[in-house]
Protein backbone atom coordinates (compact mmCIF):
# COMPACT_ATOMS: atom_id res chain seq x y z
CA UNK A 1 0.00 0.00 0.00
CA UNK A 2 1.28 3.48 -0.81
CA UNK A 3 1.58 6.23 1.77
CA UNK A 4 -1.16 8.09 0.00
CA UNK A 5 -3.67 5.28 0.28
CA UNK A 6 -2.55 4.58 3.84
CA UNK A 7 -3.26 8.15 4.81
CA UNK A 8 -6.57 7.97 3.01
CA UNK A 9 -7.47 4.82 4.87
CA UNK A 10 -6.97 6.53 8.21
CA UNK A 11 -8.93 9.59 7.21
CA UNK A 12 -11.70 7.42 5.82
CA UNK A 13 -11.96 5.37 8.97
CA UNK A 14 -12.20 8.58 10.93
CA UNK A 15 -14.85 10.04 8.64
CA UNK A 16 -16.96 6.92 8.78
CA UNK A 17 -17.12 7.18 12.54
CA UNK A 18 -17.91 10.88 12.49
CA UNK A 19 -20.44 10.88 9.68
CA UNK A 20 -21.78 7.33 9.81
CA UNK A 21 -23.96 7.91 6.76
CA UNK A 22 -23.54 7.48 3.03
CA UNK A 23 -20.32 6.68 1.19
CA UNK A 24 -17.77 9.48 1.39
CA UNK A 25 -15.60 10.76 -1.40
CA UNK A 26 -12.54 9.53 0.50
CA UNK A 27 -13.98 6.04 0.61
CA UNK A 28 -14.54 6.09 -3.13
CA UNK A 29 -11.03 7.41 -3.71
CA UNK A 30 -9.55 4.75 -1.46
CA UNK A 31 -11.38 1.98 -3.25
CA UNK A 32 -10.29 3.29 -6.65
CA UNK A 33 -6.68 3.55 -5.48
CA UNK A 34 -6.77 0.00 -4.17
CA UNK A 35 -8.19 -1.25 -7.45
CA UNK A 36 -5.51 0.61 -9.40
CA UNK A 37 -2.57 -0.32 -7.20
CA UNK A 38 -1.57 -3.40 -9.23
CA UNK A 39 -1.20 -1.12 -12.26
CA UNK A 40 1.04 1.48 -10.66
CA UNK A 41 3.90 2.43 -12.96
CA UNK A 42 7.49 1.49 -12.15
CA UNK A 43 8.52 5.09 -11.40
CA UNK A 44 6.65 4.81 -8.12
CA UNK A 45 4.44 7.86 -8.68
CA UNK A 46 1.63 7.67 -6.11
CA UNK A 47 -1.91 7.38 -7.39
CA UNK A 48 -3.66 10.68 -6.77
CA UNK A 49 -6.80 12.43 -7.95
CA UNK A 50 -5.04 13.88 -10.99
CA UNK A 51 -3.60 10.53 -12.09
CA UNK A 52 -4.62 9.91 -15.70
CA UNK A 53 -5.77 6.30 -15.62
CA UNK A 54 -4.91 5.25 -19.15
CA UNK A 55 -1.64 7.22 -19.30
CA UNK A 56 0.05 7.31 -15.89
CA UNK A 57 -0.64 3.65 -15.09
CA UNK A 58 0.06 0.36 -16.82
CA UNK A 59 -3.58 -0.55 -17.31
CA UNK A 60 -5.19 -1.45 -20.64
CA UNK A 61 -8.69 -0.50 -21.66
CA UNK A 62 -10.12 -3.95 -20.93
CA UNK A 63 -8.69 -3.94 -17.41
CA UNK A 64 -10.16 -0.46 -16.87
CA UNK A 65 -13.58 -1.81 -17.77
CA UNK A 66 -13.10 -4.77 -15.41
CA UNK A 67 -12.08 -2.43 -12.62
CA UNK A 68 -15.15 -0.31 -13.27
CA UNK A 69 -17.30 -3.43 -12.91
CA UNK A 70 -15.80 -4.04 -9.46
CA UNK A 71 -16.42 -0.44 -8.44
CA UNK A 72 -19.99 -0.65 -9.75
CA UNK A 73 -20.74 -3.52 -7.41
CA UNK A 74 -18.87 -1.99 -4.50
CA UNK A 75 -20.88 1.24 -4.70
CA UNK A 76 -24.06 -0.13 -6.27
CA UNK A 77 -24.04 2.07 -9.36
CA UNK A 78 -23.82 1.29 -13.08
CA UNK A 79 -21.43 3.33 -15.19
CA UNK A 80 -22.32 2.98 -18.87
CA UNK A 81 -19.42 2.20 -21.22
CA UNK A 82 -19.78 5.50 -23.08
CA UNK A 83 -19.44 7.32 -19.76
CA UNK A 84 -16.35 5.27 -18.85
CA UNK A 85 -14.81 6.34 -22.16
CA UNK A 86 -15.07 10.00 -21.10
CA UNK A 87 -13.38 9.43 -17.74
CA UNK A 88 -9.67 10.25 -17.72
CA UNK A 89 -8.55 10.87 -14.13
CA UNK A 90 -9.08 9.21 -10.77
CA UNK A 91 -10.93 12.35 -9.65
CA UNK A 92 -13.32 12.13 -12.58
CA UNK A 93 -14.01 8.49 -11.82
CA UNK A 94 -14.73 9.26 -8.17
CA UNK A 95 -17.00 12.18 -9.10
CA UNK A 96 -18.90 9.99 -11.57
CA UNK A 97 -19.53 7.35 -8.93
CA UNK A 98 -20.68 9.94 -6.39
CA UNK A 99 -22.91 11.66 -8.93
CA UNK A 100 -24.53 8.36 -9.89
CA UNK A 101 -25.07 7.48 -6.24
CA UNK A 102 -26.68 10.84 -5.59
CA UNK A 103 -29.09 10.21 -8.44
CA UNK A 104 -30.22 6.86 -7.04
CA UNK B 1 1.93 12.18 -34.43
CA UNK B 2 1.95 9.79 -37.36
CA UNK B 3 -1.04 7.67 -38.30
CA UNK B 4 0.55 4.52 -36.98
CA UNK B 5 2.13 5.97 -33.82
CA UNK B 6 -0.93 5.11 -31.76
CA UNK B 7 -0.22 1.45 -32.48
CA UNK B 8 3.34 1.63 -31.13
CA UNK B 9 2.55 -0.54 -28.10
CA UNK B 10 0.92 -3.20 -30.21
CA UNK B 11 3.75 -3.07 -32.76
CA UNK B 12 6.25 -3.77 -29.98
CA UNK B 13 4.23 -6.69 -28.68
CA UNK B 14 3.82 -8.04 -32.20
CA UNK B 15 7.58 -7.77 -32.76
CA UNK B 16 8.12 -9.85 -29.60
CA UNK B 17 5.75 -12.47 -30.92
CA UNK B 18 7.62 -12.71 -34.19
CA UNK B 19 10.95 -13.29 -32.45
CA UNK B 20 9.75 -16.87 -31.96
CA UNK B 21 10.26 -17.32 -35.69
CA UNK B 22 6.66 -17.76 -36.74
CA UNK B 23 3.80 -15.33 -36.90
CA UNK B 24 0.69 -16.97 -35.45
CA UNK B 25 -1.51 -14.30 -36.99
CA UNK B 26 -0.29 -14.83 -40.55
CA UNK B 27 -0.18 -18.58 -40.90
CA UNK B 28 -0.37 -19.79 -44.46
CA UNK B 29 -2.24 -23.01 -45.07
CA UNK B 30 -0.40 -24.09 -48.19
CA UNK B 31 -2.95 -26.76 -48.90
CA UNK B 32 -5.95 -27.85 -46.89
CA UNK B 33 -6.30 -31.61 -47.20
CA UNK B 34 -9.36 -32.36 -45.12
CA UNK B 35 -11.29 -30.95 -42.15
CA UNK B 36 -8.48 -32.17 -39.90
CA UNK B 37 -5.28 -31.86 -41.96
CA UNK B 38 -3.40 -29.21 -43.94
CA UNK B 39 0.07 -28.56 -45.27
CA UNK B 40 1.71 -25.74 -43.31
CA UNK B 41 5.38 -24.81 -43.80
CA UNK B 42 5.67 -27.72 -46.23
CA UNK B 43 4.55 -30.16 -43.59
CA UNK B 44 1.36 -32.09 -42.96
CA UNK B 45 -0.30 -30.73 -39.83
CA UNK B 46 -3.20 -31.80 -37.68
CA UNK B 47 -5.80 -29.02 -37.49
CA UNK B 48 -7.21 -28.45 -34.03
CA UNK B 49 -8.05 -24.78 -34.31
CA UNK B 50 -10.52 -24.25 -37.12
CA UNK B 51 -14.00 -24.21 -35.47
CA UNK B 52 -15.00 -26.88 -37.97
CA UNK B 53 -17.07 -28.69 -35.36
CA UNK B 54 -18.86 -31.18 -37.63
CA UNK B 55 -16.11 -31.36 -40.24
CA UNK B 56 -18.55 -30.41 -43.00
CA UNK B 57 -16.13 -28.29 -45.07
CA UNK B 58 -15.31 -31.36 -47.17
CA UNK B 59 -18.68 -33.05 -47.02
CA UNK B 60 -19.27 -34.33 -50.58
CA UNK B 61 -22.97 -33.42 -50.61
CA UNK B 62 -22.27 -29.86 -49.43
CA UNK B 63 -19.49 -29.43 -52.00
CA UNK B 64 -21.73 -30.81 -54.76
CA UNK B 65 -24.54 -28.44 -53.80
CA UNK B 66 -22.14 -25.47 -53.94
CA UNK B 67 -20.74 -26.49 -57.33
CA UNK B 68 -24.20 -26.96 -58.81
CA UNK B 69 -25.29 -23.58 -57.51
CA UNK B 70 -22.32 -21.87 -59.14
CA UNK B 71 -23.16 -23.52 -62.47
CA UNK B 72 -26.79 -22.54 -62.18
CA UNK B 73 -26.55 -19.03 -60.71
CA UNK B 74 -22.99 -17.84 -61.03
CA UNK B 75 -20.24 -16.93 -58.61
CA UNK B 76 -21.75 -13.95 -56.81
CA UNK B 77 -24.79 -11.75 -56.33
CA UNK B 78 -22.79 -8.54 -56.88
CA UNK B 79 -25.00 -6.52 -54.59
CA UNK B 80 -27.21 -6.29 -51.58
CA UNK B 81 -30.64 -7.81 -51.36
CA UNK B 82 -32.41 -4.48 -51.05
CA UNK B 83 -30.75 -3.26 -54.25
CA UNK B 84 -30.25 -6.37 -56.39
CA UNK B 85 -33.12 -8.41 -55.01
CA UNK B 86 -33.08 -11.76 -53.25
CA UNK B 87 -32.34 -15.04 -54.99
CA UNK B 88 -34.95 -17.72 -54.34
CA UNK B 89 -32.31 -19.64 -52.41
CA UNK B 90 -31.77 -16.76 -49.96
CA UNK B 91 -35.45 -16.88 -49.13
CA UNK B 92 -35.50 -20.66 -48.91
CA UNK B 93 -32.49 -20.69 -46.61
CA UNK B 94 -34.19 -18.19 -44.33
CA UNK B 95 -37.35 -20.27 -44.25
CA UNK B 96 -35.36 -23.39 -43.44
CA UNK B 97 -33.46 -21.76 -40.58
CA UNK B 98 -36.67 -20.31 -39.14
CA UNK B 99 -38.22 -23.76 -39.36
CA UNK B 100 -35.14 -25.34 -37.75
CA UNK B 101 -35.73 -23.15 -34.68
CA UNK B 102 -39.52 -23.16 -34.86
CA UNK B 103 -39.43 -19.36 -35.11
CA UNK B 104 -41.40 -17.21 -37.50
CA UNK B 105 -38.70 -15.03 -39.00
CA UNK B 106 -35.11 -15.28 -40.11
CA UNK B 107 -32.67 -12.85 -41.67
CA UNK B 108 -29.45 -14.06 -43.27
CA UNK B 109 -26.30 -11.94 -43.22
CA UNK B 110 -23.13 -12.22 -45.27
CA UNK B 111 -21.00 -12.90 -42.17
CA UNK B 112 -21.68 -13.82 -38.57
CA UNK B 113 -19.87 -10.67 -37.48
CA UNK B 114 -22.35 -8.59 -39.46
CA UNK B 115 -25.30 -10.47 -37.97
CA UNK B 116 -24.33 -9.42 -34.44
CA UNK B 117 -23.17 -5.99 -35.49
CA UNK B 118 -26.31 -5.25 -37.49
CA UNK B 119 -29.01 -6.74 -35.31
CA UNK B 120 -27.73 -5.57 -31.91
CA UNK B 121 -26.94 -2.04 -33.04
CA UNK B 122 -30.35 -1.69 -34.68
CA UNK B 123 -32.55 -3.22 -31.97
CA UNK B 124 -31.60 -0.65 -29.33
CA UNK B 125 -31.23 3.10 -29.65
CA UNK B 126 -31.04 6.23 -27.54
CA UNK B 127 -33.01 5.78 -24.33
CA UNK B 128 -32.57 2.00 -24.37
CA UNK B 129 -30.17 -0.16 -22.38
CA UNK B 130 -27.86 -2.81 -23.73
CA UNK B 131 -26.44 -5.24 -21.19
CA UNK B 132 -23.58 -7.42 -22.37
CA UNK B 133 -21.46 -10.16 -20.83
CA UNK B 134 -17.94 -8.92 -20.10
CA UNK B 135 -16.43 -11.68 -22.27
CA UNK B 136 -18.55 -10.92 -25.32
CA UNK B 137 -17.19 -11.39 -28.83
CA UNK B 138 -15.72 -8.41 -30.68
CA UNK B 139 -18.77 -8.26 -32.95
CA UNK B 140 -20.94 -7.53 -29.90
CA UNK B 141 -18.56 -4.89 -28.59
CA UNK B 142 -18.46 -3.27 -32.00
CA UNK B 143 -22.26 -3.23 -32.11
CA UNK B 144 -22.16 -1.32 -28.81
CA UNK B 145 -20.12 1.41 -30.46
CA UNK B 146 -22.75 1.79 -33.17
CA UNK B 147 -25.74 2.37 -30.94
CA UNK B 148 -26.74 5.38 -28.85
CA UNK B 149 -28.15 3.05 -26.19
CA UNK B 150 -26.46 3.00 -22.79
CA UNK B 151 -24.19 -0.04 -22.64
CA UNK B 152 -23.47 -1.75 -19.35
CA UNK B 153 -21.23 -4.82 -18.91
CA UNK B 154 -21.95 -7.52 -16.38
CA UNK B 155 -19.53 -10.11 -15.04
CA UNK B 156 -18.96 -13.08 -17.29
CA UNK B 157 -21.54 -15.85 -16.82
CA UNK B 158 -22.78 -14.23 -13.62
CA UNK B 159 -26.60 -13.92 -13.45
CA UNK B 160 -26.39 -12.09 -10.08
CA UNK B 161 -24.18 -9.46 -11.70
CA UNK B 162 -26.78 -8.99 -14.46
CA UNK B 163 -29.54 -8.86 -11.86
CA UNK B 164 -27.78 -6.05 -9.99
CA UNK B 165 -27.41 -4.01 -13.17
CA UNK B 166 -31.02 -4.48 -14.27
CA UNK B 167 -32.18 -3.64 -10.74
CA UNK B 168 -30.17 -0.41 -10.74
CA UNK B 169 -31.97 0.73 -13.89
CA UNK B 170 -35.07 0.85 -11.71
CA UNK B 171 -38.12 2.22 -13.47
CA UNK B 172 -36.18 4.24 -16.02
CA UNK B 173 -38.03 4.11 -19.34
CA UNK B 174 -36.40 2.32 -22.27
CA UNK B 175 -36.02 -1.22 -23.53
CA UNK B 176 -33.49 -3.58 -21.98
CA UNK B 177 -31.67 -5.97 -24.29
CA UNK B 178 -29.40 -8.59 -22.75
CA UNK B 179 -26.79 -10.16 -25.03
CA UNK B 180 -25.40 -13.61 -24.22
CA UNK B 181 -23.42 -16.29 -26.00
CA UNK B 182 -24.20 -20.01 -25.95
CA UNK B 183 -20.58 -21.11 -25.73
CA UNK B 184 -17.78 -18.60 -25.26
CA UNK B 185 -15.13 -18.80 -27.92
CA UNK B 186 -11.98 -18.56 -25.82
CA UNK B 187 -12.54 -21.02 -22.96
CA UNK B 188 -15.43 -23.07 -24.32
CA UNK B 189 -17.66 -22.45 -21.32
CA UNK B 190 -21.45 -22.32 -21.71
CA UNK B 191 -23.65 -19.60 -20.25
CA UNK B 192 -25.92 -20.45 -17.27
CA UNK B 193 -28.74 -19.59 -19.64
CA UNK B 194 -31.70 -20.77 -17.59
CA UNK B 195 -30.66 -18.55 -14.70
CA UNK B 196 -29.98 -15.62 -17.03
CA UNK B 197 -33.41 -16.02 -18.62
CA UNK B 198 -35.04 -15.98 -15.17
CA UNK B 199 -33.32 -12.69 -14.38
CA UNK B 200 -34.35 -11.22 -17.74
CA UNK B 201 -37.98 -12.24 -17.19
CA UNK B 202 -37.96 -10.67 -13.74
CA UNK B 203 -37.04 -7.29 -15.24
CA UNK B 204 -38.84 -7.60 -18.56
CA UNK B 205 -35.61 -7.61 -20.56
CA UNK B 206 -35.25 -8.99 -24.08
CA UNK B 207 -32.78 -11.83 -24.58
CA UNK B 208 -30.47 -12.14 -27.58
CA UNK B 209 -28.25 -15.20 -27.66
CA UNK B 210 -25.39 -15.80 -30.06
CA UNK B 211 -25.11 -19.53 -30.73
CA UNK B 212 -22.03 -19.25 -32.96
CA UNK B 213 -20.15 -22.05 -31.20
CA UNK B 214 -23.16 -24.02 -29.99
CA UNK B 215 -25.18 -24.47 -33.20
CA UNK B 216 -25.06 -28.18 -33.89
CA UNK B 217 -23.03 -28.98 -30.80
CA UNK B 218 -25.74 -28.47 -28.16
CA UNK B 219 -29.40 -29.45 -27.91
CA UNK B 220 -31.32 -32.51 -28.97
CA UNK B 221 -31.77 -31.08 -32.47
CA UNK B 222 -28.54 -29.09 -32.49
CA UNK B 223 -30.25 -25.74 -32.05
CA UNK B 224 -27.76 -24.75 -29.42
CA UNK B 225 -27.79 -23.82 -25.75
CA UNK B 226 -31.24 -22.25 -26.03
CA UNK B 227 -32.51 -25.75 -26.78
CA UNK B 228 -30.42 -27.74 -24.30
CA UNK B 229 -31.31 -25.27 -21.52
CA UNK B 230 -34.97 -25.55 -22.49
CA UNK B 231 -35.48 -21.81 -22.99
CA UNK B 232 -35.77 -21.44 -26.77
CA UNK B 233 -39.18 -19.77 -26.39
CA UNK B 234 -37.75 -17.24 -23.94
CA UNK B 235 -34.92 -16.20 -26.25
CA UNK B 236 -36.35 -13.36 -28.33
CA UNK B 237 -33.47 -13.33 -30.77
CA UNK B 238 -31.13 -16.17 -31.67
CA UNK B 239 -28.07 -15.27 -33.71
CA UNK B 240 -25.73 -17.78 -35.30
CA UNK B 241 -23.12 -18.30 -37.94
CA UNK B 242 -22.54 -20.51 -40.98
CA UNK B 243 -18.79 -20.38 -40.60
CA UNK B 244 -18.33 -23.01 -37.90
CA UNK B 245 -20.53 -26.09 -37.71
CA UNK B 246 -22.03 -25.38 -41.14
CA UNK B 247 -18.63 -25.11 -42.79
CA UNK B 248 -19.10 -21.96 -44.90
CA UNK B 249 -19.52 -18.27 -44.05
CA UNK B 250 -22.47 -16.09 -43.12
CA UNK B 251 -24.77 -15.38 -40.22
CA UNK B 252 -28.43 -15.27 -39.25
CA UNK B 253 -30.89 -14.04 -36.70
CA UNK B 254 -34.26 -15.69 -35.95
CA UNK B 255 -37.15 -14.23 -33.98
CA UNK B 256 -40.88 -14.50 -33.44
CA UNK B 257 -41.39 -10.76 -33.26
CA UNK B 258 -44.12 -9.87 -35.79
CA UNK B 259 -42.26 -6.73 -36.88
CA UNK B 260 -38.87 -8.41 -37.23
CA UNK B 261 -38.68 -7.89 -41.00
CA UNK B 262 -38.42 -4.13 -40.59
CA UNK B 263 -34.76 -4.85 -39.78
CA UNK B 264 -34.26 -5.53 -43.50
CA UNK B 265 -34.61 -1.84 -44.24
CA UNK B 266 -33.00 -0.47 -41.09
CA UNK B 267 -29.96 -2.70 -40.49
CA UNK B 268 -27.02 -1.21 -42.29
CA UNK B 269 -24.86 -4.34 -42.04
CA UNK B 270 -27.59 -6.08 -44.06
CA UNK B 271 -28.47 -3.28 -46.44
CA UNK B 272 -25.08 -2.02 -47.52
CA UNK B 273 -23.14 -5.16 -48.30
CA UNK B 274 -23.46 -7.82 -50.97
CA UNK B 275 -25.64 -10.81 -50.10
CA UNK B 276 -24.16 -14.31 -49.69
CA UNK B 277 -23.21 -15.92 -53.04
CA UNK B 278 -25.24 -18.85 -54.41
CA UNK B 279 -22.56 -21.43 -53.64
CA UNK B 280 -22.50 -20.48 -49.95
CA UNK B 281 -26.26 -20.48 -49.67
CA UNK B 282 -26.44 -23.91 -51.32
CA UNK B 283 -23.78 -25.55 -49.16
CA UNK B 284 -25.26 -24.06 -46.00
CA UNK B 285 -28.72 -25.37 -46.88
CA UNK B 286 -27.22 -28.82 -47.34
CA UNK B 287 -25.17 -28.57 -44.14
CA UNK B 288 -28.31 -27.63 -42.21
CA UNK B 289 -29.99 -30.73 -43.63
CA UNK B 290 -27.07 -32.77 -42.30
CA UNK B 291 -27.42 -31.18 -38.86
CA UNK B 292 -31.07 -32.26 -38.94
CA UNK B 293 -30.52 -35.77 -40.24
CA UNK B 294 -27.07 -36.79 -38.94
CA UNK B 295 -26.61 -34.27 -36.16
CA UNK B 296 -27.01 -36.73 -33.34
CA UNK B 297 -24.20 -38.94 -34.58
CA UNK B 298 -21.87 -36.03 -35.37
CA UNK B 299 -22.60 -34.44 -32.00
CA UNK B 300 -21.69 -37.68 -30.28
CA UNK B 301 -18.36 -37.85 -32.16
CA UNK B 302 -17.64 -34.24 -31.32
CA UNK B 303 -18.31 -34.62 -27.59
CA UNK B 304 -16.39 -37.91 -27.44
CA UNK B 305 -13.46 -36.02 -28.91
CA UNK B 306 -13.92 -33.17 -26.45
CA UNK B 307 -13.76 -35.68 -23.59
CA UNK B 308 -10.64 -37.34 -25.01
CA UNK B 309 -8.72 -34.09 -25.34
CA UNK B 310 -10.03 -32.29 -22.26
CA UNK B 311 -9.67 -35.21 -19.86
CA UNK B 312 -6.35 -36.25 -21.37
CA UNK B 313 -4.87 -32.78 -20.90
CA UNK B 314 -6.25 -32.44 -17.37
CA UNK B 315 -4.70 -35.77 -16.48
CA UNK B 316 -1.32 -34.46 -17.59
CA UNK B 317 -1.71 -31.44 -15.37
CA UNK B 318 -2.73 -28.74 -17.85
CA UNK B 319 -4.95 -25.94 -16.62
CA UNK B 320 -8.01 -25.71 -18.86
CA UNK B 321 -11.27 -23.80 -19.22
CA UNK B 322 -13.93 -24.59 -16.61
CA UNK B 323 -15.85 -27.31 -18.44
CA UNK B 324 -16.01 -29.62 -21.46
CA UNK B 325 -16.76 -27.67 -24.62
CA UNK B 326 -16.06 -27.86 -28.36
CA UNK B 327 -13.44 -25.22 -27.62
CA UNK B 328 -10.74 -26.29 -25.18
CA UNK B 329 -8.69 -23.39 -23.87
CA UNK B 330 -5.31 -24.26 -22.35
CA UNK B 331 -4.04 -21.68 -19.86
CA UNK B 332 -0.37 -20.75 -20.08
CA UNK B 333 1.44 -18.43 -17.71
CA UNK B 334 2.19 -15.57 -20.10
CA UNK B 335 2.14 -14.33 -23.67
CA UNK B 336 5.62 -15.45 -24.66
CA UNK B 337 5.18 -18.93 -23.18
CA UNK B 338 1.93 -19.24 -25.11
CA UNK B 339 3.58 -18.17 -28.35
CA UNK B 340 6.57 -20.45 -27.75
CA UNK B 341 4.30 -23.37 -26.94
CA UNK B 342 2.20 -22.70 -30.02
CA UNK B 343 5.32 -22.57 -32.18
CA UNK B 344 6.65 -25.85 -30.75
CA UNK B 345 3.31 -27.51 -31.50
CA UNK B 346 3.36 -26.26 -35.06
CA UNK B 347 6.89 -27.62 -35.48
CA UNK B 348 5.56 -30.94 -34.21
CA UNK B 349 2.78 -30.82 -36.81
CA UNK B 350 -0.18 -29.65 -34.77
CA UNK B 351 -2.03 -26.43 -35.51
CA UNK B 352 -4.05 -24.72 -32.78
CA UNK B 353 -4.84 -21.05 -32.16
CA UNK B 354 -2.94 -18.87 -29.78
CA UNK B 355 -4.90 -16.22 -27.96
CA UNK B 356 -3.12 -13.52 -26.01
CA UNK B 357 -4.07 -10.18 -24.46
CA UNK B 358 -5.74 -7.90 -25.43
CA UNK B 359 -7.93 -10.42 -27.30
CA UNK B 360 -8.53 -12.55 -24.21
CA UNK B 361 -10.58 -12.05 -21.04
CA UNK B 362 -8.72 -11.13 -17.83
CA UNK B 363 -5.42 -10.85 -19.70
CA UNK B 364 -4.96 -14.63 -19.91
CA UNK B 365 -2.71 -16.31 -22.47
CA UNK B 366 -4.20 -19.36 -24.09
CA UNK B 367 -3.76 -22.10 -26.59
CA UNK B 368 -7.19 -22.37 -28.10
CA UNK B 369 -8.09 -25.79 -29.44
CA UNK B 370 -11.34 -26.46 -31.28
CA UNK B 371 -12.49 -29.98 -31.89
CA UNK B 372 -14.03 -31.63 -34.89
CA UNK B 373 -16.34 -34.62 -35.15
CA UNK B 374 -13.90 -35.91 -37.77
CA UNK B 375 -10.88 -36.04 -35.46
CA UNK B 376 -9.83 -39.58 -34.64
CA UNK B 377 -8.99 -40.76 -31.18
CA UNK B 378 -5.45 -41.54 -32.41
CA UNK B 379 -4.98 -37.98 -33.63
CA UNK B 380 -6.02 -36.58 -30.27
CA UNK B 381 -4.01 -39.06 -28.20
CA UNK B 382 -0.98 -38.09 -30.27
CA UNK B 383 -1.73 -34.43 -29.64
CA UNK B 384 -1.89 -34.97 -25.86
CA UNK B 385 1.48 -36.75 -26.00
CA UNK B 386 3.04 -33.93 -27.99
CA UNK B 387 1.63 -31.27 -25.69
CA UNK B 388 2.77 -33.13 -22.60
CA UNK B 389 6.30 -33.34 -24.00
CA UNK B 390 6.40 -29.63 -24.80
CA UNK B 391 4.79 -28.78 -21.47
CA UNK B 392 7.49 -30.62 -19.54
CA UNK B 393 10.26 -29.19 -21.68
CA UNK B 394 9.00 -25.64 -21.21
CA UNK B 395 8.46 -26.14 -17.50
CA UNK B 396 4.72 -25.57 -17.80
CA UNK B 397 4.04 -29.06 -16.45
CA UNK B 398 5.72 -30.55 -13.43
CA UNK B 399 7.57 -33.81 -14.07
CA UNK B 400 5.15 -36.56 -13.23
CA UNK B 401 5.29 -37.49 -9.54
CA UNK B 402 4.73 -41.03 -8.50
CA UNK B 403 1.60 -41.24 -6.43
CA UNK B 404 2.04 -43.38 -3.35
CA UNK B 405 -1.03 -45.45 -2.59
CA UNK B 406 -3.08 -44.37 0.38
CA UNK B 407 -1.32 -41.06 0.80
CA UNK B 408 -2.18 -37.62 -0.42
Amino acid sequence: MTDATGALLLRTAHKRIVENDDVTRDEVMLEICQQLEPFQSDDGQPIVGATVISKDLTIDSLAVMDMVMELEDRFDVSIPMNVVAEIHTVDELADTILALRARN
Amino acid sequence: MGLFDRHAGLLDAYRDVRTTGADPFQIRMERVLSPTEAIINGKKCLLVGTNNYFGLTFDPSCMEAAIEAIRAEGTGTTGSRIANGSYSEHVLLEQEIAEFYGKKHCMVFTTGYQANLGVISTLVAQGDFLLIDADSHASIYDACKMTQAEVVRFKHNDPASLDARLRRLGDKPGNRLVVLEGIYSMLGDAAPLKEFVEVCKKYGAYVLIDEAHSLGSLGEHGRGLCESAGVLDDCHFVVGTFSKTLGAIGGYCVSNDPDFDILRVTTRAYMFTASPPPSIVASVRQALRIVTTRGKELRQHLWDNVATLYDGLVEQGFKLGPEHGPVVGVHLPDRMTAIGFWRAMLDAGIYVNVAVPPATPNGVSLLRCSLCAAHTKEQLTHMIEVMTGIGRQMGVLQPKLRVVGGQR
